[in-house]
């Protein structure tokens, strides 16, 4: 693969989107792809697929499997995660 | 060190059983701490018949392993085990296991509290509860919104 087309499939690498638990159910979905045009910030993802949404709980993101925080950069093909604190044990 | 996160009902008293003949380390360790969360039939003054316990496959096994890497450079450990189950619960069956083998107590106490307390806060686990309504006829789910502080 030459390096110009290596740069277009990255470019068109969607970023995975994933909901958990009241977020879930809220969205009713557990999953979505997105186009990363446009989008720098986890804030900026989560504005995104929250718009019209009324969202009154604490959310918490993740990028990657690692937590991030609202000004965390998001890139191409991650996996960006969104949800409510955690309930465990 | 062993993390399993199981859909399984698990008994405890036999994990650590097994676990600890099977690590082999016998002569090394003096302390042994272990910690047991078990579902109640009560919460927030209801009576809770039931529950779902959603994780993050990936995350969830990463954090964990987390922790105990972070608890390994805090104390001296020998072993650790965390069972953590999911899915579908029923009031008394364990939720949790975390166990540390130390040569001596102090980090085998410290160490277990401090996994325990952060699986507790950062873990991806989430709880649905089944709560029995006032009329004891109709039941109602209800997302736990918040695990009280262990401190």
């Amino acid at each position: 693969m030459t390096q110009s087309n290596s740069q277009m499939y990255e470019e068109a690498m969607p970023i995975k989107v994933l909901y958990f638990a009241s977020l879930k159910e809220l969205f009713g979905r557990s999953e979505q792809q997105l186009s990363a045009d446009g989008l720098s910030t986890v804030e900026d993802v989560w504005k995104h697929v929250s718009e019209g949404y009324d969202v009154s709980q604490q959310v918490l993101y993740s990028i990657n499997q690692e937590y991030a925080q609202a000004d965390s950069l998001v890139q191409a093909g991650d996996e960006v995660a969104f949800f409510p604190p955690v309930t465990g044990g | 060190m062993m993390i399993k996160v199981t859909d399984n009902a698990f008994d405890p008293w036999q994990e650590l059983s097994t676990f600890q003949l099977e690590m082999k380390r016998d002569g090394e360790y003096g302390a042994c701490a272990n910690f047991i969360g078990t579902m109640r039939d009560m919460n927030e003054g209801d009576s809770v018949s039931g529950m779902f316990l959603e994780h993050y496959p990936g995350m969830t096994e990463r954090h964990l392993d987390k922790i105990v890497q972070q608890a390994k450079e805090k104390w001296n450990l020998l072993e650790t085990l965390i069972v953590h189950r999911v899915g579908e619960l029923l009031p008394n069956d364990p939720i949790v296991l975390v166990a540390v083998w130390s040569a001596h107590r102090k980090d085998a106490f410290e160490a277990s509290r401090f996994i325990m307390e952060d699986l507790k806060s950062k873990a991806p686990f989430w709880k649905k509860e089944c709560v029995v309504e006032a009329d004891q006829q109709t039941q109602k789910n209800r997302w736990v919104e918040k695990n009280t502080s262990g401190y």
